[in-house]
């Protein structure tokens, strides 16, 4: 049977007739999303404010502190003087701090763990007192004696040659702040997508809006676009921070990490959205999408090097899509990989996004 | 007179057990407020839901505006103005942007300050939704619904939780509504609000229609129009056939220790009444006499009332 053709004509009324475009629907659905996402300061905080706190904390916990000095007594007698002098001339003069005291002191402050290491030389032989179950004192004694057979003429066997290394790029601050703008993209696409989603769909408002004739299509587009124009501001940020305040070096293109953090913004939005894709009540889907990233934040690489699991199961940390997002974005912002060299981790990202948002499609509930 | 929704013999079953609506047939004409009257738990939610194309029917046939909702969804959504029973609209948003979001999805939206305008909205306009008062909420839900200048207006219990003003407020939009050839479509628990509002009106009562017509033909249908209502103190505890005998009156109901009597003629009855008291050496504690309403009949239908309080 032949369907009626069915004109939907301009209602005649006496105020002027507005028509509206293909696209007015999924811009004002955008419009609503960020005035909404701005008016609440929650989600200021956590998308913004927070991980910068965070770099801001890791980073002064581990940042470079000067060298250590090892304080080290030498016994008091005629000979102590050519000890304090040899070690005056050493090279690691700047390394090891030497007191001169008398024997019965230097004992015990030595076991009071004030000094790493005793010294005594009698004219014809050096003696060393060091506790092998303290490290520092473990240190001193090659330290000590090392710098003293050296300034005493020791030649070296093998040439060598050292360079000291806390260049930016090597630092710890420098491995964090690429895995926490993984991290928060992902936070925020599960949070940002799926908290949203079921939301409103307990307020009956997906509901309602599906009783408009606004089109479903436009409504997910307006929800990832939303997650761009924040993934945006989060790298802008954070970055930022990283180069302003740690001295941190940006080796990549910045259109190349910008397209990676998208990538990724999307692919969490995807997983987001499934988790999102049935759950009736906010405690519910708060616990799903606990547990989907849980794995991510202990695995994948955000404060420490997942090199650290067995061999067995780095494949399987490989294959999560915060791992694929972290090594991405530490090649190109650290390394100044490009963005092809990556293919792989932008598979994995692609093929996780992918595949939610279509599962996601078919599970989906308005209602 | 053009038929804006037909139904029939609409059926539907949650989960293959319980039975929400149970063969129903409306038909709805256009320019007209049709109400579905009954209580909580009736069938009357889902019946709106099914005509709103917001849920499957398990069986029968449903035409709005001479269209089925697998046919014609998109152009049925342009020509329809929904108000579900409870959506909480986003709270950060004003009045003014919440309107305008609606209006978006409509290729021909009425203009939002003229909407804003008639539903008395437009002091608030600039208000977040958060900070509205239930009737302002109410009147906002409506006007997304006004928005996209609709043929016909759905209302899911409109004025539920109100207080008096705002839901007379609502029944005026909703009459201006009609004045201008809209047709509304709504459900209510209210008996006051279907009396006043309804052109025709279908009481439904386990997922059926149990009576239909306008008010006064419903009322009309109990024999006896007026219902004269008492309570008495002390006396020899006279039971409901003595007041059965009374002349005129058609039936007998006693509750909460009062009796009300359905009625022809209450100029007759109360004077037969007061002397039989009189007879029974009790004294009238509480006497009332009123015009029969819908709430009657859905008793007299039922045995049971309206609203469970």
């Amino acid at each position: 049977m032949a369907l009626p053709e069915v004109q939907i004509e301009p209602p005649k009324t006496r105020t002027p007739v507005v028509m509206n475009g293909r696209w007015a629907g999924y811009r004002a659905l955008l419009g609503a999303r960020m005035k909404e996402l701005w008016r609440e300061p929650e989600v200021i905080f956590w998308v913004f404010v927070f991980p910068i706190l965070l770099a801001l904390g890791l980073g002064i916990a581990f940042r470079d502190k000067p060298p250590d000095v090892t304080p080290i007594v030498v016994v008091s007698n005629a000979h102590a003087q050519a000890v304090m002098a040899l070690l005056e001339h050493s090279l690691a003069a700047n390394a090891i701090h030497a007191d001169m005291l008398d024997e019965k002191t230097a004992f015990d402050r030595f076991r009071l763990g004030q000094y790493a290491l005793v010294v005594t030389y009698d004219g014809r032989e050096l003696q060393y007192r060091f506790d092998p179950a303290r490290p520092e004192s473990v240190l001193a004694r090659s330290q000590v004696d090392d710098a003293l057979q050296t300034a005493a003429g020791r030649g070296e066997a093998v040439k060598t040659q050292t360079t000291q290394s806390s260049e930016p790029g090597a630092r710890y601050i420098d491995f964090l702040i690429p895995g926490l703008l993984g991290m928060n993209l992902m936070n925020s696409g599960m949070w940002g997508i799926g908290f949203a989603v079921v939301d409103m769909r307990q307020r009956k408002l997906l509901k309602r809006f599906i009783a408009s004739p606004m089109r479903r299509l436009d409504f997910l587009l307006a929800l990832g676009s939303s997650r761009l124009v924040l993934m945006i501001i989060e790298v802008v940020l954070l970055l930022g921070f990283g180069v302003l305040v740690f001295r941190m070096k940006v080796e990549g293109s910045v259109l190349a990490i910008l397209l990676v953090a998208g990538l990724g913004a999307i692919s969490f939005g995807g997983v987001g959205l499934l988790t999102a894709s049935r759950a009736q009540k906010i405690e519910s889907v708060s616990g799903l999408i606990n547990l989907v990233m849980m794995p991510m934040w202990i695995f994948s690489g955000v404060f420490f090097s997942y090199e650290r699991f067995p061999k067995i199961v780095q494949p399987l940390i490989k294959a999560l899509p915060l791992t694929a997002l972290n090594d991405a974005l530490r090649a190109i912002i650290l390394q100044g990989s490009t963005l092809s060299s990556q293919w792989a981790p932008l598979g994995v990202m692609i093929v996780w996004g992918g595949l939610s948002f279509f599962v996601a499609l078919k599970w989906f509930r308005w209602t | 007179m053009d038929t804006a929704i037909l139904c029939r013999n609409l059926k539907k079953t949650y989960d293959g057990k319980v039975e929400a609506v149970r063969g129903l047939d409306l038909e709805i004409c256009a320019g007209e407020c049709f109400g579905l009257l009954g209580p909580n738990g009736a069938g009357k939610t889902t019946t709106i839901e099914i005509l709103e194309g917001l849920l499957a029917p398990t069986s029968g046939e449903v035409e709005v505006l001479g269209m089925t909702w697998a046919g014609h969804e998109r152009e049925l959504r342009e020509l329809l103005g929904i108000s579900l029973q409870e959506t909480r609209l986003s709270e950060k948003l004003t009045v003014r942007e919440t309107l305008g979001l609606f209006a978006s999805f409509y290729r021909y939206p009425a203009s939002v300050p003229h909407v804003l305008e008639e539903l008395s909205l437009t002091e608030k306009a600039d208000a977040m939704v958060g900070k509205l008062s239930g009737g302002q909420k109410q009147r906002l839900a409506v006007a997304t619904a006004l928005v996209g200048n609709p043929k016909i207006l759905f209302l899911d219990e409109p004025t539920t939780g109100l207080d008096p003003q705002s839901r007379r407020q609502l029944w005026d939009i909703i009459r201006q509504f009609q004045q201008k050839r809209g047709t509304v479509l709504l459900t209510t628990h209210y008996m006051d609000e279907a009396e006043r509002l309804c052109d025709r009106l279908a009481i439904i009562d386990y997922g059926k229609i149990i009576a239909s017509g306008t008010p006064e033909e419903l009322i009309a249908g109990l024999s006896g129009h007026h219902v004269v209502e008492f309570a008495i103190q002390g006396g020899n505890g006279a039971g409901n056939d003595l007041w059965a005998r009374l002349p005129g009156v058609q039936k007998v109901r006693s509750e909460d220790g009062f009796i009300a009597l359905r009625v022809d003629e209450p100029h007759l009855t109360i004077p037969a009444l007061l002397t039989a008291v009189q007879q029974q050496h009790a004294q009238l504690a509480h006497l009332t006499t009123r015009q029969a309403s819908l709430e009657d009949v859905f008793v007299h239908l039922t045995g049971r009332h309206l609203r469970e309080d």
